[in-house]
């Protein structure tokens, strides 16, 4: 097991290592210069050279990426040039390791404004991921065991027509029409705990994390609806029926033991993935987070910030795929890994 | 030779039509039918999935149909209409309803009175072509690419699977954003038109980020398929690869490329109204889905009925694919008990 884990972990560094350089070959290898857009409308050639040469775009990628590499781990600094360390030491920018890039656009180690977005896209995805895990997974218990009834139907059908319209069109309706017109909720606006205690961080989140979770409680009501009536046709089932046992207990012990194991998979999955997911949402909501920092990245040229964003983001779906399948031989324990 | 195997693959479907037959009096004898007519039978019993089929047909024709009825002119997406809006007002439509009336069923566009019907069939047109080439260029990728690493093995099959691993651990919608200023111009150079250059980077990089989950289905079903006496049988016989993969193996493989296209394609008809969201999509006056139902954003609280219009249209597109996709799953399984 310890063996399986360690190989998981290396083959994923160095999945991790194989998507920077291809991200860097999408990004820097187009014959389109990246370094044009660091230099607005009254760009001159010196300054759009002396901007190229900063950021390290005047060289081939592959060494690019090499030094992107070497900065994660021993740092690095901004520009790199011995020559203006000497002259003017106060220009340069440090960017100690694990160090992402600089942004020249915010001149700020990437890794900082990460760090500093991070908190608001993990509060969104996991407030998300709580909301539809209990309304999904509850609804689709409800839905199997009311199999063919009209409640089944209702449960399903709704939940199908949510995930029918685009994600922007669910989060202005709920913004413009419960907070904004007829201010049943407050207008949600991210509040960190340590700003205005859990009471505003919940409130904040309300409309966005529900405005997520649309998004997945079908997929997971008709996941958990199927796993719990194949779980159903079970042996052990028939058998805990026949020992006598309270239905109660059959469901929570039982049926939902063996249905929950697939669902926690790729609810793992789904979370690890959510990263590059919340994009949508925080723009709806105007939430400072990644993703909206990602938009302006992207919209305003700032490669540095995107790749660190596209890598992180691929750091998440890497180890919850690590993480899941670990867990998976916890969980089920017919699952033996060599 | 595929023929044969082909009856003894669906052995199931047949015996449980068989036994459907035998209780209609009306067809007492036993006929043999090919797999599809056997499909076709399930399908055509399933009263959800016919409706779908049929809303699916319609969207699909009225898509066909748009560019003529706009050629024609009884499709008017681009004629202005100053005295049906109110300048008063902000530009928003005179009479009730955002200005639904006989000659304009769904109201005008507010600021500039353009027929929000003609637009958004017309808008279906395009988010198709869009959609639709993007699942192709997805589902011959995946395919060629499955069937090589399921076939080949080796080496090669853990090259294409490690590649499908990594493309599918980058946030889509972030590398989406993230590529197409530089892409777009680059795509720019080679065609003149603007919202040319921006469909045709969406339909590839759409089809890019969606081909591996096509290859691992495709893959897992060669995999499963290789080791069939048919395949035994073919190569005796001396019969080449070539001939192996698309004369024995390919027939086999419709069924789900057929039910996860029609499943994916409504995905990226959601796509693009989120990239225009963001602000990447397809510019008006050509009018998609997308863009209009981003345009009509702004208006969501002041003329909800535009907002509400193209937002349906979305759903109802999504919705019908997805029903068909699950009513055809459903329809080709040989093993469904229904």
């Amino acid at each position: 097991m310890f063996a399986y884990i360690v190989r998981r972990v290396a083959a994923g560094m160095v999945m991790i290592l194989a998507m920077s350089l291809v991200t860097m070959v999408l990004f820097f290898a187009s014959p389109v210069d990246p370094a044009r857009y660091t230099c607005g409308k009254n760009c001159t050639p010196e300054l759009l050279e002396q901007n190229r040469k900063a950021l390290g775009y005047d060289q081939p990628v592959l060494s690019y990426w090499v030094d992107f590499t070497k900065g994660i781990f021993v740092g690095s600094e901004f520009p790199k040039d011995p020559a203006l360390k000497k002259s003017a030491p106060e220009t340069i920018a440090d960017c100690p390791a694990p160090c992402l890039g600089y942004s020249p656009q915010s001149s700020r180690p990437v890794r900082d404004i990460i760090v500093e977005k991070l908190p608001v896209s993990a509060s969104l995805a996991i407030a998300a991921f709580i909301m539809w895990m209990i309304a999904g997974v509850g609804l689709g218990i409800v839905a199997a065991l009311r199999k063919g009834t009209l409640v089944d139907r209702a449960i399903v059908g709704s939940a199908l027509v949510f995930y029918a319209f685009p994600t922007f069109f669910i989060g202005l309706g709920l913004y413009v029409f419960l907070a904004l017109k007829w201010g049943i909720v407050p207008v949600p606006a991210y509040t960190s705990i340590a700003d205005g205690g859990v009471g505003l961080w919940l409130q904040g989140l309300l409309l966005p994390a529900l405005t997520l979770a649309l998004v997945y409680i079908a997929g997971y009501i008709r996941l958990t609806r199927a796993f719990v009536l194949e779980a159903k046709g079970e042996d052990y089932l028939r058998t805990a029926q026949a020992k006598g046992l309270k239905s109660g207990r059959i469901l929570f012990k039982h049926t939902l033991r063996g249905a929950l194991t697939p669902i926690a998979t790729v609810a793992g999955l789904d979370l690890g993935g959510l990263l590059g997911g919340t994009i949508i949402t925080e723009q709806v909501f105007n939430y400072d987070g990644l993703g909206r920092t990602a938009v302006m990245a992207a919209t305003t040229y700032d490669l540095p910030v995107t790749v660190g964003i596209v890598l992180v983001a691929a750091t998440f779906v890497i180890t919850a795929n690590i993480v899941v399948d670990v867990l998976y031989a916890v969980i089920d324990p017919r699952v033996k890994y060599s | 030779m595929s023929e044969i195997h082909r009856d003894v693959e669906f052995g199931a479907g047949t015996a449980t039509e068989t036994f459907d037959l035998e209780q209609e009096p009306a067809a007492k004898k036993i006929e043999g039918r090919t797999p599809w007519q056997l499909a076709r039978a399930r399908l055509r019993r399933d009263k959800l999935s016919m409706i779908a089929l049929t809303v699916a047909s319609l969207v699909v024709l009225m898509a066909v149909l748009a560019p003529i009825l706009d050629a024609v002119g009884i499709l008017k997406p681009n004629d202005f209409n100053p005295e049906l809006i109110d300048p008063a007002l902000g530009g928003y439509p005179r009479g009730a309803f955002g200005g639904m009336s006989w000659s304009h069923p769904l109201g005008v566009e507010p600021g500039t009175g353009r027929d929000t019907l003609s637009r958004v069939v017309l808008g279906l047109t395009f988010s198709l072509i869009v959609a639709i080439s993007a699942t192709l260029i997805a589902v011959v990728v995946g395919t060629v690419l499955g069937l090589i690493a399921g076939f080949l093995g080796h080496w090669a099959d853990w090259g294409i699977s490690r590649f499908a691993d990594m493309v599918l651990a980058f946030p889509v919608t972030l590398m989406l954003l993230a590529l197409s200023g530089m892409f777009i111009e680059l795509i720019g150079r080679v065609v003149p038109n603007d919202n040319v250059a921006t469909g045709l980077y969406i339909i590839f990089v759409l089809g890019f980020f969606g081909w591996p989950t096509f290859a691992r289905i495709i893959r897992g079903q060669v995999l499963s398929m290789r080791e069939r006496e048919f395949i035994e049988a073919a190569r005796s016989l001396g019969a080449s690869n070539r001939r192996i993969y698309f004369k024995e193996l390919l027939p086999n493989l419709w069924a789900p490329i057929l039910v996860y296209g029609t499943l994916v394609l409504p995905a990226y008809v959601s796509a693009e109204a989120a990239l225009s969201f963001l602000g990447v999509g397809i510019k008006p006056p050509t009018p998609t889905l997308g863009n209009i139902l981003a345009n009509s954003v702004n208006y969501a609280s002041s003329v909800p009925i535009f907002f509400l219009v193209p937002g349906l249209a979305i759903a109802t597109v999504v919705l019908s694919f997805n029903l068909l996709g699950d009513g055809l799953r459903d329809a080709l399984d040989p093993k469904a008990d229904r």
